[in-house]
């Protein structure tokens, strides 16, 4: 499997599908410890990264980098709250570091890592604060690992492996950013939904390899 | 006097922006602010495009522009806007303020003429206006790095060092004032003073508070019946001293 421009697509529509289906589950999660809009967030922009990438008006994209970037610039646009900058930020620095026609091992490392960078450097969280920095961190440390050895595919599902783990650890934590971080103590006992929703974008990204 | 800095606020809610808008509006009408409040379809939330748009527009009109956020999550979609469009990270910045006080104090500043760093300062420094104890030494000191009151730009309005050669000597004046407002000189006694002070162009403090300084002013804590010192020096000292007394004295409009 070839980690292309028509790859990093798939990725995105089967993102969108994902998104849709979970709408309510994110909800949910939003709901207990935010603002409860994080599932009609993420459905609404990816469904509109969905319909661009259909759209005959856009240039057809012949690097990851091209689909990435006009997937940063939508969701900027489309998803409210915390998640639209934060996710694009991710993808916009992602496209930074994929402007080739596909990517080896060592390029969906330099992905995941550019990602993971730009929603640090946006949220400034670190992990342990019960965020999606909490999904990102270990994906970027399983990525780096599988690299020595592994192929893309490999490389990508270790870090969706090691982001559904991270996601799946925030459920104890106490957040100490967002809007959940003033709930204390009562925003222990479940998942962060932005953490969720990056173990689902990873899943989609292997899933889109055809290697789930 | 020239308004050249411009504020764009930015909040979840519209009706929420608009109320601080025109809060922050009767206190200095001639400073240009925009919000860009709500998600695309007018629901809660924030939206880039809303963003970007206000920015823009504020930016056509004045040279510079301090932006209030009034969630996390809007502090990010401004930053996000400065990420792609470096152009505009330089000529507006986030601040890190209280969004109704900071948008009050930064707008009454504007109003005076400011440069874009004191505008900020003051949006940062309003944090002090709220709670029990005010630490008066934070805000003098931001008040310090104002730059100096109205009109520097025109050499005939340029505030007179004491003792500098004029025409009419530069003295000093001293005189005692009573507060007549229930409240003290609370944020709007304190805005219309601030601005008539800087008007006079003459430094002016009120019981060694800076006059020309909203937040000085409402630091001071002041309340019904107390008795003010207000001193200036400078050009036509004794004038400045009279008006700003007549204006503690006669209680702006209120009961």
């Amino acid at each position: 499997m070839t980690l292309d421009a028509a790859w990093a697509e798939r990725w995105m529509r089967r993102s969108a599908a994902d998104m849709h289906a979970a709408r309510e589950e994110l909800t949910e999660l939003d709901r207990r410890i935010g603002d409860g809009d994080h599932g009609v967030n993420m459905d609404r922009g990816f469904a509109a990264v969905a319909s661009r990438l259909d759209d005959e008006a856009v240039p057809p994209r012949e690097t990851v980098a091209q689909v990435l970037r006009l997937v940063a610039t939508t969701l900027m646009s489309t998803v409210g709250g915390a998640s639209g900058p934060l996710y694009g930020t991710a993808f916009l620095h992602a496209a930074r570091v994929t402007n080739r026609a596909d990517l080896d091992g060592a390029g969906v490392v330099a992905l995941v890592e550019a990602a993971a960078e730009g929603i640090t450097s946006r949220g400034r969280a670190v992990p342990g604060d019960k965020t999606m920095v909490d999904a990102w961190a270990p994906a970027v440390e399983a990525a780096e690992r599988a690299a020595d050895g592994g192929d893309a595919v490999e490389v990508l599902r270790a870090a969706a492996a090691a982001a559904a783990d991270g996601a799946a650890a925030t459920v104890p934590m106490i957040a100490t950013k967002g809007r959940a971080s003033y709930l204390g103590p009562r925003s222990a006992g479940t998942e962060d939904p932005g953490a969720r929703s990056t173990a689902m974008l990873l899943a989609a990204a292997v899933a889109a390899a055809g290697a789930d | 006097m020239t308004v050249d800095v411009g504020l764009v606020l930015v909040a979840h809610s519209a009706p929420m922006a608009q109320g601080t808008a025109d809060l922050a509006r009767q206190m200095a009408p001639d400073v240009v602010i925009r919000c860009a409040a709500g998600d695309e379809d007018g629901g809660l939330g924030t939206s880039l495009d809303r963003v970007q748009d206000a920015l823009a527009d504020a930016l056509g009109t004045v040279d510079g522009v301090v932006v209030l956020a009034d969630l996390g999550s809007a502090a990010l979609v401004v930053e996000a806007a400065f990420e792609l469009d470096p152009a505009l990270a330089r000529r507006a910045r986030l601040v890190s303020a209280p969004f109704v006080e900071g948008a009050v104090a930064a707008a009454v500043t504007a109003q005076q003429g400011a440069a874009p760093d004191a505008v900020a300062e003051s949006a940062e420094a309003a944090v002090h206006s709220i709670g029990p104890s005010p630490v008066l030494e934070l805000v003098e000191s931001s008040a310090d790095d104002s730059p100096a009151p109205a009109g520097t730009h025109a050499s005939g309005e340029t505030v007179q060092a004491p003792g500098a050669p004029t025409s009419g000597a530069a003295d000093e004046a001293t005189a005692t004032a009573q507060i007549r407002n229930k409240l003290g000189l609370h944020a709007r006694p304190a805005a219309l003073l601030a601005r008539s002070v800087a008007d006079l162009g003459v430094p002016v403090t009120v019981d060694g508070a800076d006059a020309s300084s909203v937040l000085a002013l409402m630091s001071l804590g002041t309340v019904a019946g107390q008795r003010v010192t207000v001193a200036a020096r400078g050009t036509d000292a004794a004038g400045a001293v009279d008006v700003v007394v007549g204006m503690i004295e006669g209680g702006f409009g209120e009961e």
